[in-house]
């Protein structure tokens, strides 16, 4: 077994890979290495802690790592890449639940050593977490309360928030925003009951009354989580999985605390503060307000919005086939309906071929389009598309007046042009891609309705922009076998 | 009973184009018409009769059969007196048509009971553009314009530096930047001259500079009309503002070698705005070619349908027949505009033509149906062009002010960041006073992880976002640690929540790598 002194220094070993492992992403070569400087970082910390000093129940833990390992692994080898936002999800409302558990672990441990040592010929031989409790002062124990009903309650916000968003994202559950009567009013209720709660539980003396504030606390938590997300539209997923992978890692920190354990609590502020700055860049690339989005749905506009004039001009996959034979640049936009449509390899043997008649092929690439921050990039990469074609928003944005061809796959309000033009627009400031400014734009789209916000695209009016309507796979695949 | 729709061969001398192709025929037998044609219509726009057999056309030996088997009649040209005469009860004649001018025709073709589709009265809206037979025309004219300027001018159009010697780039002026003007400019800047081009409308501006030439300004403080009350044509303008344009001219001239006038007022005649004085400032050699010479011309010493040259030696060109000058090419457009004014009255596509006079484009175009005359047609529903709105333009700022403002927005940045570290530190020591020191040391380290995660994280690619996303997910399965240290506890509860917190901590964990390595994997360099 390894002394204490040994498993903090794994600890410390482990946050620094963890660290190198987050910072080796900004670029796509580095990466590749960086994950692995994650899976040696985790493999140190369970390890050494594993053997550290004070563990037991080995019979239920080795089997239970086993079984899990082997879930994991047959989970992730299955997954579908456009099926990523789910699995995310997923796994964010583990975490969650794996804190509540611990959290409630943790009080039941500190009302069972609190009895122990009320007794007066105790035999003082406690497990590692016990023992630490056994020896904190009063004010310890208070402060180790607190980081209890921070940990739980956060940890069930986002078990339930995640259960929502997965079913959300799965489809399973209906994307559009649906609140219970009251609204927000509700959840502020459920917040301030469990503030009272947590009251109740710092102060109470009673070890039935403590352990009952605190699972009443975590029901209430499992509700805001529930209500929270169901309250947000699937377009403005990505910033919840954001936000939900930002909960998760403060989950992990506050429990960090509990256990007075400094890896987790590095851990946790890491992950918090990745999902926290995910959120802010989602937020900013809809140019809304993190609360609003929270709060659910689109903000109050300020007046009528402009009256789209002109007239969707239908074409067929013969034209747009002579439109790219002409072309010498080709943007192409993808958004949520490729990845509905599947569509991703169609997408990537059209730039095949393209590129093999030596023209310029690039994608461009919203931060929301998708339903998970960078989503678009990964169903390119599976649909093996070079990614240094791949390019981000403000990367590409100007080169659009130079581009004769420009596609539009299944996306809607990240291409909308009122939100530059019409002061009035739900969407107005939020920066777009300025599709428009080619010689010549086709839109896939499935029909003429409106996008998930229900603003009306004025792209598809313009002149220059030709609608190809249909499922977006079926559509280019007709369209591969056009093109000479 | 599908329609049938004809196409005779133009009566007017010099007139070349003809009103169907065989490319127009097949996609009008698409939307269930037949289709006929006069033997020999197409021959002058390079069209056989062959070729017209070819793609399902019945060629009818001369113009009474096809005046008698024809439901529908398109033409080019507005109807002589005879071809009028030939027009029957229920009969559909399309063709330009210049309802204004015509009176008398129209009186004729209500008294026979047919209708007439006039092209040269299709509104300008957007959804009509691809029917704007006047929008295709004035595009050849404006081309072929520069080609005859070409013809007569003794130079290069481009700058040239050759062994024998160099030589300067011809310079081009087009007045009036409408359709016409738009195409001439195209084709000068392609030929490579340098070319200036002036339009009494402001806003056209930014399409002159799109297409290579440089917008002469006047410097002339006016309420600046607006073009879309009047359909994005060109308006009359003030007396004073004609006296700087004018002068603007006047003081071009002797510079330039090439002008080509294209400005029209509708339904008047065309403005002089190239005087004789212009004229005799030029050098010799230089050309003029007037597209306006059909109303009059622009400039002052144009003679309609004839090449003169000035004393001083300047050829100007007043022929009107432009179109008909490249037949191939403008029969060509002009069909594919008929065709698309059929697809538009014919919506099932089953070859019954359903004359709406509720739809905009085909109630504005229709002069004459069911023994009326339907000209002038009301307002169109929906406005030509969008409003100009007002633009301000933003101030320009003196440097002081840029600087003034820097320091401003400097100050307040520091004073936002000061209240924030004061505000943090005052929250940190509040929680110094009551915490425990173990806490603390906990809570110097969570807050410098943080800190550390904002560092690292802003360096992440956007593109990997999602790979983020996932080993955060799967390192977040940390939170192992915490059951891994409570399970070995004597409370089975305790046990059993810590074995399940095991396994999907680990669940976490190993599908979350798994996962990123997958996706890692799949970017791949081109």
């Amino acid at each position: 077994m390894f002394g204490q002194q040994l498993v903090t220094a794994a600890s410390i070993a482990a946050s620094v890979l963890f660290i190198l492992s987050l910072g080796g992403l900004r670029d796509q070569e580095s990466a590749k290495r960086a994950v692995w400087y994650g899976i040696a970082g985790m493999a140190l910390a369970v390890f050494f802690t594993m053997f550290g000093p004070g563990i037991g129940g080995y019979w239920l833990m080795i089997p239970m790592i086993a079984v899990g390992a082997v879930i994991g692994a047959v989970v992730a080898q299955r997954v579908q890449m456009t099926e990523m936002p789910q699995l995310v999800a997923a796994l964010h409302s583990f975490v969650g639940l794996a804190a509540v558990f611990v959290g409630i672990n943790a009080e039941i441990e500190r009302l069972r050593v609190a009895a122990e040592m009320a007794r007066p010929a105790s035999t003082l031989n406690f497990s590692a977490f016990a023992a630490k409790v056994a020896e904190k002062t009063p004010a310890e124990i208070t402060f180790l309360q607190i980081e209890v009903v921070l940990g739980v309650f956060i940890g069930a916000v986002t078990f339930t928030g995640s259960v929502i968003a997965f079913g959300k994202l799965a489809g399973k559950v209906d994307g559009k925003p649906k609140k219970l009567p009251g609204g927000h009013m509700l959840n502020l209720g459920a917040v301030i009951a469990c503030l009272l709660l947590a009251i109740l539980y710092f102060t109470t003396e009673s070890g039935a009354v403590s352990i009952l504030s605190l699972l009443l606390i975590a029901a209430l938590a499992f509700f805001v989580g529930y209500h929270l997300i169901m309250g947000i539209g699937g377009a403005d997923m990505p910033v919840v999985v954001s936000m939900l992978n930002s909960y998760s890692g403060w989950a992990a920190a506050a429990i960090g605390f509990t256990l007075s354990n400094d890896l987790l609590i590095v851990t946790g502020a890491l992950v918090g503060s990745s999902g926290a700055i995910l959120s802010y860049i989602m937020c900013k690339a809809m140019n809304r307000s993190f609360i609003s989005v929270i709060l659910g749905g689109f903000g109050g506009s300020t007046g009528p919005a402009a009256e789209v004039e002109g007239e969707m001009v239908a074409t067929s996959t013969d034209e747009v086939a002579s439109a790219l034979d002409e072309a010498d640049s080709v943007i192409i936009v993808p958004g949520y309906g490729m990845a509905v449509a599947q569509a991703q390899n169609a997408v990537s043997e059209l730039t095949k071929r393209l590129r093999d008649k030596g023209k310029e092929v690039r994608f461009a690439i919203h931060p929301v389009a998708g339903r998970l921050p960078g989503h678009m990039n990964v169903l390119l990469a599976e649909a093996k598309v070079p990614y240094d074609i791949v390019l981000e928003m403000e990367e590409i944005n100007d080169d659009f007046p130079e581009t004769d061809v420009a596609i539009v796959i299944g996306s809607n309000d990240i291409v909308n042009p009122a939100a530059q033009d019409d002061p009035n627009s739900p969407i107005a400031g939020m920066p777009v891609l300025e599709v428009w400014k080619a010689k010549q734009v086709f839109v896939s789209k499935r029909g003429q309705g409106t996008g998930y916000s229900g603003i009306e695209n004025p792209l598809f009016f313009k002149d220059n922009t030709r609608m190809l309507y249909g499922d977006a796979k079926k559509s280019l695949d007709e369209l591969l076998t056009k093109m000479s | 009973m599908p329609v049938k729709i004809g196409a005779p061969t133009e009566i007017m001398p010099g007139e070349a184009r003809v009103a169907m192709t065989p490319a127009s025929a097949k996609e009008l037998q698409k939307l269930g018409h037949e289709c006929l044609v006069q033997s020999g219509a197409g021959e002058r726009a390079g069209f056989l009769d062959s070729a017209y057999e070819e793609a399902g056309v019945e060629v009818v030996k001369d113009a009474d059969a096809l005046w008698q088997q024809a439901e529908i009649v398109a033409k080019v040209r507005p109807p002589t007196e005879d071809e009028a005469d030939r027009l029957r009860e229920g009969q559909l004649l399309i063709s330009f048509f210049w309802p204004a001018q015509n009176e008398a025709l129209m009186e004729r073709a209500r008294d026979k009971g047919a209708s007439v589709i006039a092209m040269d009265m299709v509104p300008r809206i957007s959804r009509a553009q691809k029917m704007d037979a006047l929008s295709s025309t004035a595009n050849i004219a404006g081309y072929r314009a520069v080609i005859e300027a070409g013809s007569h001018f003794g130079r290069f159009f481009t700058g040239q530096v050759t062994a024998a010697g160099k030589v300067p780039p011809a310079k081009v002026l087009v007045v009036g930047a409408g359709v016409a003007g738009l195409a001439a400019i195209g084709t000068s800047t392609s030929l490579g001259a340098i070319t200036y081009a002036f339009d009494v409308r402001p806003e056209v501006a930014e399409q002159i500079e799109s297409m290579g030439a440089e917008f002469v300004y006047l410097d002339f403080e006016e309420d600046q009309q607006d073009g879309s009350s009047t359909g994005g044509y060109a308006a009359p303008s003030s007396p004073e503002f004609q006296e700087k344009q004018l002068e603007k001219f006047r003081e071009l001239a002797p510079d330039i070698d090439i002008v080509i006038c294209t400005a029209l007022i509708p339904g008047r005649d065309a403005p002089k705005l190239w005087t004789k004085d212009m004229v005799e400032a030029m050098k010799p050699g230089s050309v003029i070619v007037d597209l306006a010479a059909e109303r009059g011309g622009n400039c002052e010493l144009t003679v309609k349908d004839e090449k003169v040259v000035s004393e001083n030696g300047v050829t100007i060109v007043g022929y009107t027949d432009f179109p008909s000058r490249m037949s191939t090419q403008a029969s060509t457009l002009y069909a594919t505009n008929i065709r698309h004014l059929m697809t538009d009255l014919t919506p099932e596509k089953d070859g019954k033509v359903v004359h709406d006079m509720e739809d905009d484009v085909i109630r504005g175009s229709t002069v004459v149906h069911q023994k009326e005359i339907t000209y002038p047609p009301p307002p169109p529903k929906v406005q030509a062009i969008a409003a100009q709105p007002k633009k301000e333009k933003p101030k320009e700022l003196t440097p002081e002010e840029k600087r003034a403002q820097e320091v401003a927005a400097f100050k307040a940045q520091t004073r936002s960041q000061v209240t924030m570290l004061g505000i943090g530190a005052l929250v940190i020591l509040l929680l110094g006073l009551v915490a425990p020191p173990s806490f603390m040391q906990h809570f110097i380290v969570f807050v410098l992880a943080c800190f550390i995660g904002f560092q690292v994280i802003w360096n992440v690619s956007h593109s990997l976002h999602t790979p983020l996303m996932a080993v955060t997910n799967a390192i977040s399965g940390i939170i192992v640690l915490g059951a891994v240290l409570q399970i070995g506890s004597g409370n089975w509860l305790v046990v059993i929540l810590g074995g399940i917190s095991v396994l999907i901590a680990t669940i976490n964990i190993v599908g979350g790598f798994q996962v990123t390595r997958r996706m890692l994997a799949m970017f791949q360099k081109s």
